[in-house]
């Protein structure tokens, strides 16, 4: 496995986040970090991007410490697309998306074929190529976000982490996004890490799935091991009942209102 | 949205000059040139056009030649330089803030910069100017990092910065008040040097700022796709390989250096720094390696443009540059102010 966390200690200022965290992603799939708000699931992901160095701990890549790794190097293994994204003003898709090939180019060289072949294809996975003279701010929110994931694509890296790659969008977006993202690792191989907050999205996409709650990892699988009413309760406090998604088959979690939680509780005797 | 819509949309967003930067970048360069010899023929003696040509290809003897070669032509270099290193600075300081109301004067650094150059002027009377390059530099970077200090609060904010900026810039400017008042018999040259004036300026001032400008701006430019990165966002910035503080630090020490060996050779020439890469970016967009060399562009033409003007308004009085740039700087930052506040 390339990328895992080995016992990291991750705190902002000195606030901990996280006190002991370990954890292992899996090589060629798609695993989704999932828990309610302050769980540290955004914080665990910028720390295995190398954003945020572990007080104690380490997090390993290709078998070497990331924090001792240079970040031009981390940025040709791996590439990160944070949650809070700047569009520079009028700025093309084209131009956006060659950003990507900044960890492999020096300040004076002009780009070779090879950058302008990774940028070509990057737009042709995202479908984002006939945009490419748009403005970035004149986008759909599920364009704009496919020009993002482009720009992480044409940095040429096997693992992509991504942090709420969804939030703020409309629920057609949201699909058009993952889709893209599953399409990615079924296709072309790619690795996709990614914090996510609506866990039947998660149970929808995820092979792996990390259960996280107040900076400890909870329990970690496949979303039809995870996603089960006590660990739903137990992480984001909600009584629900999980059901099999009538088409995926996937687990579904229903969240009850009150009135249905004493109804069922009556119920159940 | 229909197909139409969108191409409407992106004809009208993008300027004549982000479809042809070199043209554009051309005429401003041409514009600055014609203005320059124009302006190394205008002054309390006025000089023929042919005699600034003349002087300028070799013939010194005559007296129109040595008025053109001593006085004007330093004059108008520095204006080129100045306007350079203002411009850029600002470029710089607003790219790396991520702030468009980010430049040397609203952080500090212009006054910052005067108030220590003066310090010194004042303890060590007869100093020549370029001992003050260091001062002024020490002084700008010293304020900038208050600045820095006051307004951050988990990040610092544009609007933040600039009313901090404005705070600070104050109390320097009272500072060199103070010395003014304190060493009325000592302060001629001082204030010779203070009030932004291009007057009286020999090639001996062109040579302090020249390795300044000569090597700092080329760097940049070549550090631009860094300035851009930057843009994006720290934690981006980061993902893809750009050490965020370590490239904003020697940014923004290149920009107070830059802006600092401005104000050594001229004084506090206000606004430069703020108007001319906002120009730039409004007619070339934000990409910096268009950007920042336009706001050069600016810089220059603005300062011949305040000079002309200081120089030609009420002859043979001068009205210093610097008091020219903030008549007409003063209300376009209230105007970005505003603009940006909202």
């Amino acid at each position: 496995m390339r990328l895992q966390a080995q016992g990291v200690q991750l705190a902002y200022d000195r606030t901990v986040i996280a006190k002991d965290l370990t954890l292992t992603i899996p090589d060629g799939k798609v695993s989704v970090l999932i828990g309610p708000n302050g769980s540290g699931k955004s914080t665990a992901l910028r720390a295995l991007a190398r954003l945020l160095p572990p007080s104690r701990g380490s997090v390993i890549l290709d078998g070497k410490s990331i924090q001792e790794t240079p970040t031009k190097e981390v940025a040709r293994l791996l590439a990160i697309l944070p949650q809070v994204l700047v569009t520079p003003e009028s700025i093309s898709v084209e131009d956006l998306v060659w950003f990507g090939r900044h960890p492999h180019r020096a300040s004076l060289k002009v780009p070779s074929e090879q950058d302008r072949e990774t940028v070509e294809w990057a737009m042709k996975v995202t479908s984002t190529a006939e945009l490419r003279h748009q403005h970035v701010d004149q986008l759909s929110g599920g364009q704009r976000q496919r020009v993002w994931i482009a720009l992480c694509l044409a940095q040429g890296t096997d693992l992509i982490l991504l942090d709420e790659p969804t939030t703020y969008l409309d629920v057609a977006y949201q699909l058009e996004v993952l889709d893209l993202l599953a399409e990615l690792n079924r296709d072309q191989g790619k690795t996709v890490a990614m914090v996510l907050h609506d866990f039947n999205m998660a149970a929808e996409y995820a092979d792996h799935v990390f259960v996280m709650k107040s900076g400890g990892l909870v329990t970690e699988g496949a979303p039809e091991e995870v996603f089960t009413c006590d660990i739903i309760r137990d992480v984001f406090g909600v009584e629900s009942q999980v059901v099999p998604h009538p088409v995926s088959g996937k687990p579904m979690c229903i969240p009850l209102r009150a009135g249905l939680r004493t109804q069922l509780a009556v119920a159940n005797g | 949205m229909t197909s139409t819509t969108i191409v409407a949309q992106y004809v009208r967003r993008t300027t004549l000059a982000q479809r042809h930067p070199k043209v554009l970048m051309g005429s401003l360069g041409a514009l600055a040139v014609v203005l320059s010899f124009y302006s190394l023929s205008v002054g309390a003696t006025e000089v023929s056009m042919g005699d600034v040509f003349n002087a300028l290809v070799g013939d010194t003897t005559d007296q129109a030649a040595r008025i053109v070669l001593d006085f004007q032509l330093p004059r108008v270099l520095l204006c080129w330089l100045v306007g350079i290193a203002l411009a850029v600075s600002g470029g710089v300081m607003q790219g790396v803030i991520r702030n468009p109301l980010a430049a040397p004067d609203v952080i500090g650094v212009t006054k910052g910069a005067g108030f220590a150059g003066m310090l010194l002027l004042l303890a060590i009377p007869g100093l020549p100017v370029f001992a003050v390059v260091p001062a002024a530099f020490a002084g700008g970077l010293g304020a900038a990092a208050l600045v820095y200090l006051f307004a951050y609060r988990r990040g610092a904010t544009p609007v933040r910065i600039a009313l901090v900026g404005i705070a600070v810039s104050a109390a320097f400017e009272a500072g060199i008040r103070f010395l003014l008042v304190r060493n009325p018999l000592d302060v001629s040259a001082a204030l010779i040097w203070l009030t932004g004036s291009l007057f009286g300026r020999s090639m001996s001032s062109v040579l302090e700022i020249l390795p300044w400008v000569l090597v700092l701006v080329p760097l940049i430019v070549i550090w631009s796709r860094k300035l851009d990165v930057l843009g994006l966002g720290d934690d981006l910035a980061a993902g893809l390989g750009e050490p965020v503080e370590k490239t904003r630090r020697m940014l923004l020490l290149f920009a107070v250096a830059l802006a600092a060996s401005a104000v050594a050779v001229s004084g506090t020439i206000g606004f430069i720094g703020l108007i001319a890469p906002h120009m730039a970016r409004r007619v070339f967009g934000g990409r910096h390696l268009a950007s920042i060399p336009a706001a050069g562009l600016f810089g220059v033409l603005l300062m011949l443009f305040a000079d002309m003007l200081g120089r030609g308004l009420a002859p043979p009085l001068e009205i210093p540059t610097g008091l020219v740039t903030a008549v007409i700087g003063g209300p376009y930052f209230l105007y970005l102010l505003v603009k940006t506040g909202k």
